[in-house]
């Protein structure tokens, strides 16, 4: 039944809770938001309540004391290289480990996914003992071949997941006649069963992306370094050095929000996408 | 060809489980050599630290409070917002932001609503004519601002879920209920909520491991505080290792973090194998 059929038989009362419950919903969702901009946007003087729009003239000071204060340049910069390296590595080495799972389902394959699936379930916080002191003893903390190296691990699993589903679900004849032309099993990896792979590996892109654009719980204590740190550390510690600058935390806390909201604007329905394979685990 | 990734898993994780057990059971401090086998020292001090009874407490709080909360919110939101429509699309486009915000900037910007001085709240409050209220400074408020925080932020996944969820159930069901004389309450109860049991347990799943790991925004909000009172174990743990040199003891509470989020996934996935069977 369509829903403009349920909403008739509810009748005009449901209809009317129905709407109200809708428009409550969106203004609470978007309050944070309101009142980060208009904390932003307001100078320093302009005592003003954080609901009213900053009517004394509007500044872009904030954004500015952030930046150079706070070191935000760096850490964007630093959270663009390891998003990206990152990403890269989780796809190759994700899809790679998918293909002989997919194909082949021995007992041995069958367990090595339900391990994949247990690294699901490993708190960050819960290994930051002995992954800070060995990552210290090699010398790595504060580099960016560690950090990327730990984050690739951590969004592997859910990565090896999706695509080893995605994987079964393609039919085997190209590969088998590629396999009669004689081609090896990189060839046909990479030549036919990589670029099939093409609509999964969006969502694995987008859910890893933003997962370790946001990452903070591990990477605020491996790469604490101000020329090293990630953005979410960064912000978060600009924040709590300028408690009572809110202006300007404010700022830093849209410099961080505004990478993420504009691809979501254009990106949005591989999104929702991305979120239903996660959740279909 | 799955040898690189089990050599990440290996080396970044399941070495540092197992190392983490090792230190678990030392008087480490995490800075010099001197380490040396206690036994079950640091566990017996889990059971009588009150201070890791409150982050334990709160842990539990954190993950089943807002688990119950998104599932009841998210169905609703999933419900009013099921169909078409250029007006539902963007609602729900806008429930699911915050999930992709980093809860470090979510956590800052709800601190401008619920701050003493010149919080948005606060200014609701005075607006009404009574006092401002510290909301953060009591313990009970401060967690459950915490849990509002990210039951708001996570809610978008559960109604992402159940809308799929809905989807799947089909016209004809929905029909035939009605036609039975099912609506409302009950349609819902004895028809819609059995049949999204797949859903269910999903999101249950996704959103307990959530808010039992849950660790950003408490940092950002309260950093644990005031005191202890807004602790889960994550943020615990790490004020443990750098603050108190107390790597061993640090380490038995990871190890208590991790069974207690293994536990709590096999039982529900073991559910989940048992509700897949029957239906």
């Amino acid at each position: 039944m369509s829903s403009a059929d349920i909403n008739r038989r509810q009748g005009r009362a449901g209809q009317v809770v129905k709407v109200v419950f809708i428009v409550v919903a969106v203004l609470a969702q978007l309050t944070p938001f309101y009142l980060g901009v208009t904390t932003a946007l307001k100078p320093a003087t302009d005592g003003s309540s954080l609901w009213l729009p900053p009517l004394s003239g509007v500044t872009f000071d904030n954004f500015s004391t952030a930046v150079s204060v706070g070191k935000l340049d760096w850490a964007l910069q630093n959270t663009l290289l390891v998003t990206v390296a990152s990403t890269a590595l989780v796809c190759l080495v994700a899809s790679f480990a998918a293909y002989p799972l997919a194909r082949r389902n021995t007992t041995g394959n069958r367990l090595v996914i339900l391990a994949v699936l247990g690294m699901l379930m490993v708190p960050p916080l819960s290994i930051l003992v002995p992954l800070y002191s060995m990552l210290s003893s090699w010398g790595v903390l504060n580099t960016f071949g560690g950090l990327i190296l730990v984050v690739t691990s951590t969004h592997l699993p859910l990565a090896i997941f999706l695509f080893t589903q995605f994987t079964r679900s393609l039919p085997v004849s190209l590969e088998e006649a590629a396999a009669i032309d004689g081609a090896g099993l990189l060839t046909t990896f990479f030549r036919i069963v990589l670029p099939s792979l093409r609509p999964v590996m969006a969502t694995v892109v987008i859910l890893t992306s933003t997962s370790v654009w946001n990452e903070y719980a591990l990477s605020s204590y491996i790469n604490s370094k101000t020329e090293m740190r990630m953005l979410a550390p960064a912000v978060a510690s600009f924040f709590s050095a300028q408690g009572n600058n809110i202006g300007a935390a404010a700022g830093a806390a849209l410099i961080g929000l505004a990478p993420i909201l504009v691809v979501y604007l254009f990106l949005q329905k591989y999104f929702v996408k991305g979120a239903l394979a996660g959740a279909e685990k | 060809m799955y040898v690189p990734a089990l050599l990440l898993f290996g080396v970044f994780i399941v070495y540092p489980l197992v190392r983490g057990v090792g230190i678990a059971f030392t008087n480490w401090d995490g800075y010099t050599d001197n380490e040396s086998f206690v036994g079950w020292a640091n566990f017996r001090q889990l059971l009588t630290d009150s201070v890791f009874h409150t982050a334990l407490r709160n842990t539990l709080v954190y993950g089943f409070g807002c688990t119950l909360l998104q599932q009841v919110i998210g169905l609703a939101l999933a419900i009013a917002l099921d169909g078409g429509g250029r007006a539902k699309s963007v609602a729900r486009a806008v429930i699911y932001l915050p999930v992709l915000v980093s809860p470090v900037v979510m956590g800052m910007m709800y601190y401008f609503l619920v701050q003493y001085d010149r919080g948005a709240l606060n200014d609701v409050v005075t607006g009404l004519g009574f006092d401002r209220v510290a909301w953060l400074s009591s313990s009970t408020g401060a967690v459950v601002i915490i849990v509002a925080v990210n039951t708001l932020q996570f809610v978008g996944t559960s109604m992402i879920i159940y809308l799929a969820g809905l989807q799947s159930i089909g016209t004809e069901i929905n029909e035939a209920a009605e036609i039975d004389g099912a609506r409302g309450w009950k349609l819902l109860r004895l028809v819609t909520i059995p049949l999204l049991k797949p859903a269910i347990v999903s999101s249950v799943i996704i959103n307990l491991i959530g808010g039992l790991k849950l660790f950003d925004v408490i940092q950002v909000l309260t950093g644990g505080g005031p005191g202890y009172a807004t602790q889960s174990v994550s943020t615990l743990i790490g004020r443990t290792y750098f603050g108190q040199q107390a790597a061993g003891y640090a380490s038995a509470m990871g190890v208590a973090l991790f069974v207690l989020i293994a536990a709590v996934s096999v039982v529900l996935i073991m559910r989940m194998e048992r509700s897949g069977r029957t239906s």
